[in-house]
């Protein structure tokens, strides 16, 4: 083995790195993943450029991934020279332009409007204001995969080695690949992907096994409707991913990988081509990397829009440019998987937790979490909860802190929270303490899933998620055996009835019965833990099931048949702004006298509640209320 | 597409199976659908039945068989964008533009898909018109949004 042009380049990249923290420029950041472009960070650059041009300064963009808050997105941030980098939330076209002004024309970094400073790059603090770790968000947090995220510049190699990128597998080359799957056994690494098994035994099982050639496969599909994990970390520090690949490619002995990454994520697909590039360019790729004799190359896959291919042998037939039809295992992948040869899938995070198992070493990684759940693990965090994001916690961390603490609770009272997606389940609060491990969320009846979290509060009709979630596992059930096939198909006619108020009271026994049916019968994942959305519910909001079966009242007022749009008189000031917006006339009255709503006019399309709350002079004179209440109220 | 343009985007690959969906992609990223003739050209060029073809393309929600609007609108239906109202931005599109997932404007203006999960589900509901995400979109935002396009 060679390293000495490894040494060059880690020297080479730290000079850079260096060159930038000491920028005699000013520094402007912006987060440009996919959730920052959302919110409007285009806009934001484009103000920024026109500022420093009409103004004729000087400074130096840098583009970052996201770093977690995402409900603070556009974040843009600012560091003058010998200053710590100072971040601002939320930022318009037109506050990026006072931003850079106050601070680069008066040298005022406007204290009030800054969320927080960075600090680390040995700038000292700024009185006055916060530091961004110290955010409420932050703080309890610990960044182990996202370490990176939304401080280097994910589309520049240097950046990573500077921050002892790539020393991880130089790590692994020099102690060999038995090493290596000992270190990230005794480290407790389990799969990320869903189902927590651990990483160093399928390696082991694929090593030993024959087969000329053997593949390693990153598992980017991200199928989970409602979470992006994989996703910020692939935009926010590819090479991460990438050199985990190497290490566990290295480890099975494979000669080849593959990245199998969801279409709909096209920043991510073009930063991992940047990053395989600048791979090959530094002699991380190809034929004896590093002097090694280790060859390795990799694939970008797209996925083509189906969910059961996140399914591992779904994914592999998707590959070979099949139907994405589950098969039943054994055989696993390890022994005969892509091309009929031993081949390995992991998740993107476990995949990118490799390279700081083998930087740090087992005994660091193994410090974080809990007995049998080592290391961190992140979700993102969405729904109605106050401070949406992604964020990074030790395995253990309670729902409750995760969701109070780190997300700041909800506006309204909390009603439940769903994990592990559409094969997870909903717990109610009394699960709130239950510690975010894998196995306390299976006792629950709940997965840990890759990490979605989706907070509910009273607003959220459990039954409608229920149907929500079975209307997509039916959808994208693969069709291959009847119990998914046809059992979903059931689940989601009688939830149907359900919301829509048409069910009987033995509807919920049916449910439940053909729940636990299609979950024993079924052939693969999605079917075995497809009716789990509706057994949780069943289970732990019988109430609200049995309120819409009996009473055909959806306390949340969501189930569409079973809700109504009201104008209260004595708030409705007679603006007409609603007026303007029904589509369908259902809403008269002249100015200045209390509204009418016509409910057989009225399609139910949210305009003139969002507009009467918004735009309108009374605020709130609009509501949507369950058609039991109001019947209530007119008796 | 023309001959020349098929035998560009053929040129790429080995022709193996496993090129059937990166080639449908292709395929589908210069016409915008795959259109008749392309099954015919792929099924010559990788050895494979017309049916074969057919049958994988048509399991991968991805690909649309006929021709998209100037403007494509995706609508998240993923779980947090369903919770924050997703469902009543894909009511409005189906019914102020009469077209229902997967159709096309008449005029051919817009064409619609449902999609579950966009990625930034942190800003939610969140609507995709052509490359750009709008975030946090509310009934009378996306009114006026669409009308940029008209
Ligand atoms: C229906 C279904 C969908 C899945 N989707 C994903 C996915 O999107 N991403 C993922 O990493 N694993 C997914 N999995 C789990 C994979 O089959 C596999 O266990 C995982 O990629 C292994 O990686 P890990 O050991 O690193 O967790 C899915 C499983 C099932 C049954
Ligand atoms: S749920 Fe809509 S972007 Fe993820």
């Amino acid at each position: 083995m060679n390293t000495n042009k490894f040494i060059q380049q880690r020297e080479k990249a730290a000079r850079k790195w260096d060159r930038l923290q000491k920028s005699r420029v000013p520094l402007i950041y912006l987060g440009s993943a996919s959730c920052g472009r959302a919110a409007g960070a285009m806009d934001v650059l484009a103000a920024v450029k026109k500022t420093l041009k009409d103004r004729s300064l000087k400074a130096k963009m840098v583009h970052v991934g996201c770093i977690g808050p995402c409900y603070l997105e556009p974040l843009m941030d600012v560091q003058m020279p010998g200053r710590p980098r100072v971040s601002y939330a939320n930022v318009t076209p037109e506050l990026a332009k006072r931003i850079v002004v106050s601070n680069l024309v008066k040298g005022d970094p406007m204290g009030k409007l800054a969320v927080g400073y960075f600090d680390g790059n040995g700038h000292g603090k700024i009185p006055g204001i916060k530091r961004f770790f110290d955010l409420p968000m932050l703080k309890p947090q610990v960044r182990v995969v996202l370490r990176n995220c939304g401080f280097i510049e994910p589309e520049d190699i240097d950046h990573y080695i500077a921050n002892d990128g790539y020393s991880g597998i130089v790590k692994a080359l020099e102690t060999g690949p038995e090493k290596v799957i000992a270190e990230v056994e005794e480290a407790g690494l389990r799969g990320r992907g869903g189902a927590g098994f651990p990483t160093f035994r399928k390696w082991e099982i694929c090593r030993n096994s024959p087969g000329e050639t053997k593949y390693m496969i990153c598992n980017a599909d991200e199928g989970d409707p409602g979470a992006f994990m994989n996703r910020s970390l692939i935009e926010g520090d590819p090479h991460a991913v990438l050199e985990g690949l190497l290490i566990a490619a290295y480890a099975i002995g494979a000669s080849h990988g593959y990245i199998y990454i969801r279409a709909e994520y096209p920043l991510a697909i073009v930063r991992l081509e940047k990053a395989i590039g600048q791979m090959r360019e530094y002699g991380f790729l190809g034929k004896d990397i590093l002097g090694s004799g280790f060859d390795f190359d990799i694939t970008i896959k797209e996925g083509a829009g189906a969910f059961v291919c996140g399914e591992e042998t779904a994914l592999i037939s998707s590959i070979e440019g099949k139907r994405g039809m589950p098969k039943s295992r054994p055989p696993f992948p390890a022994v005969c998987g892509l091309h009929g040869m031993p081949t390995i899938i992991n998740n993107v995070e476990t995949l990118g937790t490799l390279p700081n198992i083998m930087r740090n070493g087992a005994e660091w990684y193994s410090r974080l979490g809990v007995q049998g759940n080592r290391g961190t693990k992140t979700f993102s965090l969405v729904g109605k909860v106050r401070r949406t994001g992604l964020i990074e916690v030790p395995l253990g961390t309670s729902l409750r802190k995760i969701i109070f603490d780190i997300g700041g609770g909800t506006l309204k009272p909390f009603k439940a929270v769903q994990t592990g997606g559409p094969s997870g389940g909903c717990l109610s609060e009394e699960f709130l303490d239950t510690p975010g491990d894998y196995e306390s969320l299976a006792a629950a009846g709940s997965i840990m899933g890759s990490g979605g979290l989706i907070v509910m509060d009273e607003d959220t009709c459990v039954v409608d998620l229920a149907r929500y979630f079975l209307e997509f596992t039916q959808a994208e059930s693969c069709g291959k055996c009847s119990p998914c096939r046809v059992g979903t198909r059931h689940l989601v006619e009688i939830l149907k009835r359900i919301t829509r108020g048409d069910a009987e009271p033995d509807d919920l026994i049916k449910l439940q019965n053909l729940g636990e049916t299609v979950k024993r019968g079924s052939l693969c994942g999605l079917g075995q833990t497809a009716p789990n959305p509706v057994l949780t519910t069943l289970q732990y909001f019988r109430p609200e099931y049995l309120m819409h079966v009996k009473e055909k009242h959806c306390e949340a007022a969501v189930c569409r048949e079973l809700i109504e749009y009201r104008v209260v008189p004595g708030k409705c000031t007679g603006c007409q702004r609603c007026v303007d917006v029904c589509p369908t006339g259902a809403i008269t009255g002249p100015r200045s006298e209390p509204h009418n709503l016509d409910p057989d006019k009225c399609i139910k399309c949210r305009a003139c509640y969002e507009i009467c709350r918004f735009d309108a002079i009374a605020g709130d004179a609009i509501i949507i209320r369950s058609m039991r209440e109001s019947d209530e109220q007119a008796n | 597409m023309t001959e020349r343009e098929y035998a560009r985007v053929f040129s790429r690959y080995a022709g193996e199976e496993g090129d059937l969906i990166p080639l449908l992609q292709k395929v589908q990223e210069r016409a915008g659908y795959i259109p008749e003739d392309a099954v015919g050209r792929i099924s010559e060029f990788l050895k494979l039945s017309e049916n074969r073809i057919y049958g994988v393309a048509s399991f991968y929600s991805q690909f649309r068989f006929t021709e998209p609007g100037r403007h494509s609108i995706k609508i998240c239906l993923g779980t947090a964008c369903h919770v924050s109202g997703g469902q009543i931005l894909a009511d409005a599109v189906e019914r102020d533009l009469g077209i229902t997932d997967g159709q096309t404007t008449e005029d051919g203006r817009f064409d619609f898909r449902r999609v579950a999960c966009l990625g930034c589900c942190a800003l939610a509901p969140v609507v995709q018109i052509d490359d750009v995400i709008h975030s946090r979109v509310t009934v009378i935002r996306f009114k006026e949004i669409l009308d940029e396009y008209k």
